[in-house]
C-alpha cells in the first residue's frame, strides 16, 4: 500500500465496523499485560512512602483513574462537537460508547480517592474543590447519559447530548487546576511535564503504565461498546457478519 | 442588517414577555412564594438557634434561590415551543443567539429579580447583620442572572422530552455548583470579616462568561429541539 490508506473510509459505520472488531484484541490484551506489569510495580517493586506508609499504593490506580476521568470527559467532548460540525454519525456513536466508560473511572476515581483519604486525612470524604468538581463531572457524565436515553428520536438525542456535553467541558479545567486555584486539602501535582516528577522512579513508572493501560482499556473497552451501538442503531445490520475484503486487506496489510 | 432592528427585535421580545407575565401575575409569583417557604423551613427543621441559623443562612438563602430558579426554568421556552411562536423566532433573521438573550433577561426580571430584593428580608430571618446583607443582595444580583443564562441551556435540551422537569434538575443543578459556592461563600466571608469582594469579582467573572456563552449553546440547543 504505497498511497496509504484512505482514513476517511472509516467514518461510516460500515467499514468501522469490521475494524473495531481486529483492533479491540490486541488492545485488550496489551491494556491486560500493562495493568498487570504496572500493578506488580505499584505494589511489590516501588518503595514504601515515608510519610503515608503503604496505604499510599492506591494512587497506582487513584491518578491514572482521576486522569483518564477528565481526559474521556475531552475526548468525548471533541467527539460530539466534530459529530455537530461534520454532522457524522460516527462521531455521535463514539461520543455515545465514551460516557459509560469515563463515568466508571470518575467513580473509581472517587472511591479510590475515599479509600486513600481514611487513613491519610482521617476522613473517607471531604469537601474539598478537588473532589468536588470530580463528583461534578460524575453528575455530568450522568447527565450526557440520561438526556441521551430520555430522548427517543435517535438524533435529536445524538445532537443534545453533544451540546450539554460542550458545555460541560467548562469544568474539567477547574478540576485540573483547582488544586492550584483554591489552597484546599488535596495535593497538587507531583508529575508535571515542566518540572519533572517528585517521587521515586520506579512509582513513576508504574504509575505511568497503569495509565497507558487504562487508556488502552478504555479504547477496547469504547471500541466494543461502539459495536453494539451501530448493532443496536442499524434495524437490519446486513454487514455484521460479513467483512468485506478490503477492509480485511487494509488490516492485514498494516 | 442594522444595529437598530436587532435592537427592535430584542426588546420587542422582552417587552412581549414582561407583558405576558403581567398578565398572569400568579406565575411570577409562584417562585418567589416556592423560595419564602423553602427559607423558612428550614429554622423549623434545623431549630431555631440563632447561632446555627447564622452559620447556615447565606447556604440556605442561596440554595433556595437555586431551587426557585430552577422550578421556573419550564416557563422560559414551554409556551413558545408548544403554540408555535418558537418555529417563527428561529425563522426571523435577527441572530437567534440574541433573540434567547432578550427572553433570558425577560425570565430574570419576572423571575430572578424579585428573589435579590426579597433576600433582605429572608437574611434578617437567619440573623445576618448589615454589612453581610449588603453583600448578599449583591451575590445574587450578580448571581442569579448566571442562573437564568445556564438554566436556559437546559430548559432548551429538554424542550417536549418526557420527563423534562426532573431532567433539567439533573442538568442544570451540577453546572449551578460554582455560582452556589461563589455567592454562599461570598456572604459567608463577609460574616468572617474577609470581606466578599473576590468572590463577588468570581461571581460576575460567571456571569460575563454565561452572557456570552450560554446564549448560543441555547440557541443550538432549540435548534435542535425544533428540528
Amino acid at each position: 500500500m504505497s498511497t496509504g490508506i484512505n482514513w476517511l473510509k472509516y467514518s461510516s459505520p460500515q467499514a468501522f465496523y469490521p475494524l473495531a472488531g481486529h483492533l479491540i484484541p490486541w488492545f485488550a490484551c496489551v491494556a491486560v499485560a500493562l495493568m498487570g506489569v504496572g500493578l506488580y510495580m505499584g505494589f511489590f517493586v516501588a518503595p514504601t512512602d515515608f510519610q503515608q506508609g503503604e496505604a499510599y499504593r492506591i494512587i497506582f490506580v487513584h491518578v491514572p483513574a482521576a486522569w483518564m476521568s477528565m481526559f474521556l470527559y475531552v475526548v468525548m467532548a471533541v467527539w460530539a462537537g466534530i459529530g455537530m460540525g461534520l454532522n457524522a454519525r460516527l462521531s455521535f456513536m463514539m461520543a455515545q460508547a465514551i460516557a459509560p466508560t469515563g463515568a466508571m473511572f470518575t467513580f473509581l476515581a472517587l472511591l479510590t480517592g475515599a479509600m486513600w483519604g481514611k487513613p491519610t486525612w482521617g476522613a473517607w470524604w471531604v469537601w474539598d474543590a478537588r473532589l468536588t468538581s470530580e463528583l461534578i463531572l460524575l453528575f455530568q457524565y450522568a447527565g450526557v447519559m440520561l438526556l441521551r436515553t430520555s430522548i427517543d428520536d435517535v438524533r435529536r438525542a445524538d445532537r443534545a447530548s453533544a451540546v450539554f456535553a460542550l458545555v460541560g467541558v467548562v469544568n474539567v479545567p477547574i478540576i485540573y487546576f483547582s488544586v492550584q486555584w483554591w489552597n484546599t486539602l488535596h495535593q497538587g501535582a507531583s508529575v508535571s511535564m515542566a518540572t519533572g516528577s517528585k517521587m521515586a522512579s520506579t512509582m513513576l513508572t508504574a504509575m505511568l503504565l497503569m495509565t497507558v493501560a487504562f487508556w488502552l482499556y478504555s479504547i477496547a473497552v469504547i471500541l466494543a461498546r461502539v459495536r453494539c451501538v451501530m448493532i443496536e442503531r442499524e434495524s437490519s445490520p446486513v454487514w455484521n457478519d460479513e467483512k468485506p475484503a478490503v477492509i480485511q486487506e487494509t488490516v492485514e496489510a498494516r | 442588517m442594522s444595529g437598530s432592528s436587532m435592537w427592535e427585535a430584542v426588546s420587542g421580545i422582552i417587552r412581549r414577555d414582561l407583558l405576558l407575565a403581567m398578565r398572569r401575575r400568579s406565575d411570577a409569583a409562584m417562585s418567589v412564594f416556592f423560595l419564602v417557604i423553602v427559607v423558612s423551613l428550614f429554622p423549623l427543621g434545623v431549630g431555631p438557634e440563632p447561632a446555627v441559623l447564622r452559620t447556615i443562612g447565606p447556604g440556605v438563602l442561596w440554595v433556595a434561590a437555586l431551587l426557585a430558579c430552577l422550578l421556573s426554568l419550564g416557563r422560559v421556552f414551554t409556551a413558545d415551543y408548544l403554540d408555535g411562536v418558537l418555529e417563527q423566532m428561529v425563522l426571523i433573521p435577527q441572530p437567534l443567539a440574541l433573540l434567547v438573550g432578550g427572553k433570558v433577561v425577560a425570565h430574570w426580571v419576572i423571575s430572578g429579580f424579585p428573589i435579590v430584593l426579597l433576600s433582605p428580608l429572608l437574611g434578617l430571618q437567619f440573623g445576618l447583620s448589615g454589612e453581610s446583607l449588603g453583600v448578599l443582595v449583591m451575590s445574587l444580583l450578580l448571581g442569579t442572572p448566571t442562573l437564568s443564562m445556564i438554566g436556559a441551556i437546559g430548559a432548551a435540551l429538554v424542550l417536549g422530552v418526557r420527563g423534562s422537569g426532573l431532567l433539567v434538575a439533573l442538568l442544570v443543578l451540577p453546572l449551578y455548583v460554582p455560582v452556589l459556592i461563589f455567592g454562599a461563600g461570598a456572604v459567608t466571608s463577609s460574616m468572617a470579616g474577609i470581606g466578599g469582594e473576590a468572590n463577588l469579582s468570581l461571581l460576575g467573572a460567571c456571569l460575563v462568561l454565561s452572557l456570552f456563552l450560554a446564549p448560543w449553546a441555547t440557541a443550538a440547543a432549540l435548534r435542535i429541539a425544533l428540528e
